[in-house]
């Protein structure tokens, strides 16, 4: 029976994984957006940036995806769940991921752009040759941290229907009415979700690691 | 030598941070193939100096000219203007995602859209001349501060540039450090590269420099060969500081 129990909430890590492969890429590209933004843009456009990231980050993650749920599958745009939620489990992580890619370009330094531009760069070559391959490695080991959040938060998307691993187990609890072995498998499922994105990022900082001392 | 009209030219410079000001009047001219040492207490606006003639800090008056044209004109492409005048600063400022080759190269395949084989060969060359070949695959942490500082040089010197601006380049080094990055300079100065050097090496100053200039507070307060300034200063105040820096740098000199 565990067995039953297992492959019935594993139907559901396929979606699990959807949702996060959709959120998180979409979080790092609109995070990476505000968070140029934020330190390159000038006075009115940082601040911009910052309210956008002080709002999403100042409400419960599920208020804020029914809010922009029943704006993404309203009467101008209508989404499926799915799809609907991804995005805006997305656009929330973006506001936690531009804060990360925000500190991390700032650990590069002003000197690092001073440097680019007196060889002749431009400010955008300096940011896309000199300050975000620096940025990018510090903010490795928090992305890691947000990544394994947004898989975790993933299970929000439960609320609007779609069928992922805690909808799944929560199915199977009703029906079996054995919550332990239900919602247990499901939590066994995430750890190990967690655990491997947590591994594959380690092992990437490790790869893109900038030695340190005299060899 | 004279016969040309200078490479690099100020006039009436003036830089002021909010009531601060940094220099006033400054005017200076660079004529091709000389070195000027900038010398003076520190405060006194040299390496903000050095920043507004490649543009990085902006004067709020006055003009600045390159092989004779205006580069403070609005119109010019400020981008294009620095890569034509190379900068060293004080804390070597390498691309520390790069290894020293790659310091070199990114301005040569980036900026100048060099192709990477051609890029690699100069930037090679470039190490070369500053006595770092065997150390072109080595990330700035692996490198000692005056090879970081001659990496640094290296990278200035793969642009062509028309003049080398390089401020207190040895001011961040250990002592023992000190000579390997001012044998640098002293080779690219026979070499008549033109250079705009702040530093408080007198040693380098007397022996490399064809003029000297002495700034305090915001101004010139003279400027001539190391002759005048070291032998004949014509203003107390020159006396005075070449009086104090030679106290505390003495005994580094007789060595």
């Amino acid at each position: 029976m565990v067995i039953q129990f297992f492959t019935y909430i594993l139907q559901g890590t396929s979606v699990t994984l959807a949702v996060t492969l959709v959120a998180l890429p979409l979080g790092l590209i609109l995070g990476l957006a505000f968070a140029l933004l934020y330190n390159y843009g000038g006075l009115w456009v940082s601040r911009l940036a910052a309210v956008y990231s002080l709002a999403m980050r100042g409400v419960p993650p599920v208020a804020l995806l029914f809010v922009l749920y029943f704006l993404l599958s309203g009467r101008l745009v209508n989404l499926s769940p799915f799809w609907a939620g991804s995005i805006s489990l997305g656009i929330i992580s973006s506001a936690y991921q531009m804060e990360i890619l925000r500190g991390a370009l700032q650990a590069v330094g002003e000197s690092q752009m001073i440097a680019a531009r007196a060889i002749g760069m431009s400010r955008f070559q300096a940011i896309r040759y000199i300050i975000l391959p620096q940025a990018i490695r510090l903010a490795i080991p928090p992305w890691s941290n947000e990544a394994s959040i947004v898989l975790k938060d993933s299970s929000l998307v439960y609320a609007l229907g779609v069928p992922e691993i805690l909808r799944r187990a929560q199915q199977l609890s009703a029906t079996t009415q054995q919550p332990f072995l239900a919602f247990g498998a499901a939590a066994l499922i995430y750890f190990i979700l967690v655990f491997l994105a947590n591994r594959g990022l380690d092992l990437l900082a490790e790869k893109t690691k900038l030695p340190n001392a005299a060899a | 030598m004279r016969e040309f009209p200078p490479i690099l030219q100020a006039k009436n410079l003036t830089k002021t941070y909010g009531e601060n000001v940094i220099f006033k009047n400054i005017s200076l001219d660079v004529y091709k193939g000389e070195t000027i040492v900038i010398i003076g207490p520190s405060g006194t606006g040299k390496s903000t100096l050095l920043r507004c003639l490649n543009l990085l800090t902006p004067v709020d008056s006055g003009q600045i000219f390159l092989e004779g044209e205006e580069i403070t004109a609005p119109s010019v492409n400020q981008d294009q203007v620095r890569q034509k005048i190379g900068m060293v600063f004080q804390n070597f400022l390498l691309f520390n995602h790069l290894t020293a080759l790659g310091n070199v190269m990114v301005g040569l395949t980036k900026v100048k859209k060099m192709p990477h084989n051609q890029a690699k060969e100069k930037a090679l060359q470039e190490l070369e001349r500053v006595g770092l070949a065997d150390r072109a695959h080595h990330y700035p942490a692996q490198l000692s501060g005056g090879q970081q500082q001659r990496v640094a040089i290296a990278r200035a010197l793969a642009m062509d540039p028309l003049v080398m601006l390089f401020d207190e380049p040895t001011s961040a080094l250990d002592p023992e450090l000190i000579g390997e990055v001012l044998g640098v300079m002293e080779q690219l100065a026979h070499e008549h590269m033109t250079m705009l050097v702040v530093t408080h090496e007198m040693g380098f100053a007397r022996e490399v420099a064809d003029r000297i200039i002495f700034m305090e507070k915001g101004r010139i307060v003279e400027e001539g060969t190391p002759e005048d300034l070291f032998e004949r200063p014509q203003q107390a105040r020159t006396r005075e500081f070449l009086g104090r820096i030679s106290e505390l740098y003495g005994k580094r000199e007789k060595g």
